[in-house]
């Protein structure tokens, strides 16, 4: 079998009790115990008031009106509190340090904010008539222009909704332009072990076949496995740079060079971009193709999961295999090529998406665009790199950094510091919790040993980083003064609620309220 | 800089504890002949808020907002009244700036929000159970159809002529990369089409909309039926979620996939993005769904709680061999249609829907009397297609030039067919005097 | 006695006879972590050594499990799709997967017996 030795505990932990003083309701002041809006229905009552709906005749031919849906009534007050507590169960960076490495946690202005509640860009619908949306193509236009200059290439499409969606519209790029010049052929695609899962996904959805290539001892990819790994039926790489331990490939010239020479093309997973923006333009580096995920370089809220908005740029050989729709310049203004294979399309592949992009997102990273500017992005990048390698040097002596520095803007650990101590990476990580602090990423990239990942980006101040790192300090010395497993084991106590039964979860999927079912659990 | 908190001292203290000289030291494994000596050239330095404001206002200003004038746009974007509360909560920091809720201790709002949206969007639909959001309906489309083909092991799909054009290209285009069949009949205005006869045993599904494209409602439980007997799954595609409070839903249809757009509700139309896709199916399929799920369970002290379940059928564990490569999904906008729906409620809900197709009836009423405008459906919900004496796209030009958004001429989702063609949609912000000023504007145009 | 061989992948196959019983050992069932879902194949299925034959899941983890030799499946074992937990409790006795008919009886000669499957899997630390 293949040996994912992952095996961490997925069941909660019995362990000691939360403790503390019990209350009559169950809450503990503000944190307050919040059934499910069904089970808080009132029936009849509805939150919106609407006009009057006039008694005429139904006009649906031979469909029928719907009976009772079962959806709850509440009145808006109720509904107010109800999202207003949930909301309080939650961390968020507006609530403290998110240091998620891959993930780019950083402030979300709220400029951004209000800039894309403008009537004049979120009043707009998609099929308005050209002329009255000039404002809106420019700026989409705007941002390309900014990420076209900002990576040095010569195109891109700001169709693709999400960065996994980007690497889908990236590597179908590719293919349309192998089978243009008639290399269709060409089925392997080069992955490094420690890629993001998205990139064997995509290429694997796509019909590609993943060849892994492993890793050197200094975390870049092994440079000359890679090479030997190409060959004429080789459609490119997809390579993530700086990579997900944190490290910038120092060999990507070559590689560029060598996957051009094979014939293939160089995809580059750009999740990790905010680490170089405005100091390495990737053009620079012999890209092909690169996704940008708006919603983490360019601060697009994370809205609990999304949106995102994942465009790519292309160089010039892959410039003519976009998805449509795209703004053109035309005589009278700006203009959307909405249809691929229309006159005015060229070799445009195809389409990712409804409408034209994820349009809010594109007002929100430009709005933070122009806040930084150039020398902002300079100065945010070269932040957030330091940042990283303020915590890996003020970390490095009680726990195991994988790799030798420098680190670009995240840190890469691994678990021998815990070795004999009992204590697990994911036991640290809920320590952590109780602390105040969201955890790092755990246990990925998965080419070293219960990995720690810490990304703390630009957004954070020293003297908060040094409460994190001391916190950090405090918690390995304490795992390494022996005996602290079951304490570790207890951890979170403080959190609205403990470690939860993700065995059980998955053994016995319940993914919806049920009427007539009650309530499961106490 | 206003969002960087590190200050010149705080620079030259932490460069020191790193042990080298400069920020630049640390981008030392960068090839020389790439790293830059200072910013990009050629692209402007920081703005404060108040020059940002203008820069952008300034452009937002060169548009004309569908709310400003009457508008009778729809094609898969429905501009509905989203209730003051909504925007507000949705911008609660907690909500906003959360990551995907990986540490469930600390994320029990999102994941218990999550729980409740799966829970409507399966009792909207009339379908067991829900996933957590797609991108948008398009994509949800394309996924159902994949989702079908792993499921059945054919690979063929049927694509209905009244399936949303950007559904069909989004999925016709994963079917030429991927690898599998699609058959695509063409639109079908005036209603009915003989996509039955072309189910065979190759067949892995059929991809209907109701309403279609052309705003017409049918009932596709003869079709679920014959497509349930030949072993391919009925997929049914809404671009109107508000329809799902007046009409059978899909799954009481027989439905095997529902994949929807959740934008008209809690979302502004936005100019395109970014919008929730619905996905919906039975309880049998749930492990061969893309994309997110949360599940119930219990805590350490046995208290309920909610967790995301069933990942090993995403990408960041099955790899290459995942359901989907989806990651990112719509959660912040799945938010925003839960909130909503919960202020509507089952009444509100249910009047929201009837009251969109009053005043569609009333505008199709008031329409058909304009000379020039024949309108062609019999049964439609709150959008429906008119002939028009002249081509629709130079109408809908010179009627947006007179501060009238008439609605999308067919031309300009179907690339150039059907030019005489127009969709209208009414919904509940649709007032009296705006359909006065439609009536009126395509008098005058069509005389 | 019922002969019971072992892979570097972490299967073990009881013979008997020309029926071969499969499942993964209590070693990869402490690596897995708690075990939440398995699939196991058809019977009729024909089955390559060394190609994949069923599936197993932990919360965190997919893995699948090849088969250790060639062979045509007599029987998947449902009370194991009923309740994975088996895995955990007893990898090596009623949390089998499937049997099957064994094709070459000569590819057990590849595989290890318990206790160079004890050394191999010490090896490994």
């Amino acid at each position: 079998m293949t040996m994912n030795a992952q095996g961490r505990p997925t069941a909660a932990f019995a362990g000691e009790s939360a403790g503390g003083e019990e209350t009559v309701t169950g809450n503990r002041g503000l944190r307050i115990e919040e059934p499910l809006i069904f089970e808080q229905d009132s029936p009849g009552m509805t939150g919106v008031d609407l006009p009057a709906v006039p008694d005429a005749p139904l006009r649906l031919g031979t469909v029928r009106p719907r009976g009772r849906i079962g959806l709850p009534g509440l009145a808006e007050p109720q509904v107010v509190r109800h999202y207003t507590r949930l909301s309080q169960k939650n961390y968020a960076i507006d609530t403290g340090l998110y240091p998620l490495g891959s993930c780019t946690m950083k402030h979300n202005p709220r400029l951004n904010e209000k800039m894309a509640r403008l009537p004049g860009f979120a009043d707009l619908h998609p099929l308005q008539p050209q002329a009255t949306v000039q404002g809106a193509l420019e700026l989409m236009d705007t941002l390309a222009h900014w990420l076209k200059t900002l990576t040095g290439m010569p195109a891109v499409t700001l169709a693709p909704a999400a960065g996994a969606h980007g690497e889908m519209c990236g590597m179908m790029a590719i293919r349309a332009a192998l089978e243009h010049r008639g290399e269709g052929g060409r089925t392997r695609v080069l992955v490094p072990e420690s890629a993001h899962g998205t990139n064997p996904a995509t290429a694997a959805a796509l019909g590609f076949t993943v060849d892994p290539v492993p890793g050197a001892p200094d975390g870049r990819v092994d440079a000359a496995a890679l090479k030997a790994k190409l060959g004429s039926d080789v459609a490119g790489i997809m390579l993530t740079n700086p990579n997900t331990c944190g490290l910038f490939e120092r060999d990507i010239r070559s590689i560029a060079d060598a996957v051009h020479e094979a014939g293939a093309y160089f995809y580059c997973d750009g999740a990790n971009f905010n680490a170089i923006v405005g100091r390495v333009r990737p053009a620079d580096l012999g890209i092909d193709a690169m996704h940008i995920n708006l919603h983490k370089t360019f601060s697009t809220p994370h809205g609990g999961g999304g949106p995102g908005s994942g465009p790519v740029v292309f160089s010039e050989s892959l410039a003519p295999f976009v998805p449509v729709p795209f703004v053109v310049h035309g005589p009278d203004g700006l203009r959307l090529v909405e249809h691929a294979g229309g006159p005015d399309a060229g070799t445009a592949f195809g389409r990712m998406k409804a409408f034209h992009g994820q349009m809010g997102m594109f007002v929100r990273a430009l709005a933070y665009i122009l806040s930084h500017g150039a020398d902002g992005l300079w100065q945010a990048s070269g932040d957030a790199v330091l940042n990283a390698n303020y915590v890996m040097a003020r970390l490095g002596d009680v726990m195991t950094p994988s790799f030798d520095g420098p680190c670009m803007h995240e840190c890469l650990f691994d678990d021998r510091f815990l070795k004999g101590t009992g204590v697990t990476t994911l036991d640290i990580a809920k320590a952590l919790i109780d602390e105040g602090f969201h955890p790092m990423t755990m246990y990925f990239p998965l080419v070293v040993h219960g990995a720690l990942l810490i990304e703390p980006t630009e957004t954070e101040s020293r003297a908060g980083l040094d409460q994190f790192v001391d916190t950090l300090r405090a918690l390995a010395e304490r795992a390494r003064a022996g005996d602290a497993a079951a304490w570790f084991q207890a951890a979170p106590r403080l959190t609205p609620r403990r470690r939860l039964d993700e065995t059980t979860a998955a053994r016995k999927p319940v993914l919806r309220w049920k009427e007539g079912e009650g309530r499961a659990g106490p | 800089m206003r969002y960087l908190p590190l200050t010149e001292a705080d620079r030259r203290a932490m460069l020191d504890a790193i042990g080298v000289r400069s920020v630049d030291d640390l981008f030392r494994d960068v090839p020389d002949a790439a790293r830059r000596s200072g910013p990009v050239e050629g692209l402007p330095d920081h703005m404060g808020e108040l020059e940002v404001e203008r820069a952008l206002g300034a452009m937002a200003a060169k548009n004309v907002p569908a709310g400003s004038v009457p508008s009778f746009l729809g094609g898969g974007a429905y501009r509905h009244h989203i209730p003051a509360a909504v925007d507000h909560l949705i911008q609660r920091g907690e909500f906003l700036t959360a990551y995907t809720p990986y540490q469930p201790e600390i994320s029990q709002g999102t994941l218990q929000v999550l729980f409740e949206f799966q829970t409507q969007v399966a009792l909207l639909t009339g379908m067991d159970v829900a996933n957590a959001s797609m991108y948008d309906g398009a994509t949800a489309c394309a996924e159902a159809v994949m989702m079908a083909n792993r499921l059945t092991r054919r690979r063929k799909a049927i694509l209905s002529g009244g399936l949303h054009p950007h559904y069909r290209d989004t999925t016709t285009t994963d079917a030429r990369f991927i690898g599998f069949e699609t058959v695509v009949l063409p639109p079908a205005p005036t209603g009915g089409e003989d996509i039955a006869a072309l189910v065979d045993d190759g067949t892995a599904c059929v991809v209907v909309q109701n309403p279609d494209v052309f705003g017409h409602v049918r009932d596709y439980t003869e079709l679920a039926d014959l497509c349930r007997a030949r072993g391919a799954l009925l997929i049914v595609v809404v671009t109107e979620a508000v329809s799902l409070g007046l009409l059978t839903p899909p799954g009481d249809m027989g439905a095997d996939i529902v994949a929807a757009e959740g934008q008209s509700l809690g979302n502004p139309t936005g100019f395109g993005g970014p919008y929730v896709g619905l996905f919906a199916v039975k309880d049998k399929y749930v492990r061969q769904m893309p994309g997110r799920l949360c599940g119930q369970t219990v805590d350490a002290d046995g208290r309920r709680g909610f967790v995301l379940t069933l990942s090993t059928r995403e990408q960041h564990i099955r790899r290459e061999k995942a359901t989907s490569n989806i990651c990112t999904n719509s959660g912040l906008c799945a938010l925003a249609f839960s909130i909503h729906l919960s202020l509507l409620g089952e009444d509100g809900f249910r009047h929201l829907a009837r009251l969109n197709h009053a005043r569609a009836v009333r505008l199709a009423d008031r329409l058909a009397g304009v000379p020039g405008v024949a309108v062609l459906n019999d049964a439609f919900f709150n959008e429906f297609t008119v002939r028009l004496t002249k081509p629709a796209a130079a109408v809908v030009d010179t009627l947006a030039g007179r501060g009238v958004l008439a609605g999308v001429p067919v031309s300009r989702l179907f690339a150039g067919e059907h030019e005489d063609l127009l969709l209208v949609a009414a919904t509940e912000t649709t007032t009296d005097s705006d359909m006065d000023a439609l009536a009126n504007g395509l008098a005058e145009v069509l005389r | 006695m019922a002969d019971v061989r072992y892979t570097k992948d972490h299967e073990w196959i009881r013979v008997e006879g020309s029926v071969g019983t499969v499942g993964i050992t209590d070693y990869a069932q402490s690596q897995l972590g708690d075990v939440v879902f398995v699939e196991v194949p058809e019977p009729g299925r024909t089955l390559e050594q060394g190609k994949e034959s069923a599936v197993v899941e932990s919360v965190k983890a997919a893995s699948e499990i090849y088969a250790p030799v060639s062979g045509e499946v007599l029987e998947g074992n449902q009370a194991l799709v009923e309740d994975p937990a088996l895995v955990n409790s007893a990898a090596e006795g009623d949390g089998w997967f499937y049997t099957l008919r064994i094709a070459d009886p000569a590819q057990l000669d590849g595989l290890m017996d318990a206790a160079a499957y004890k050394d191999y899997v010490e090896g490994l630390h």
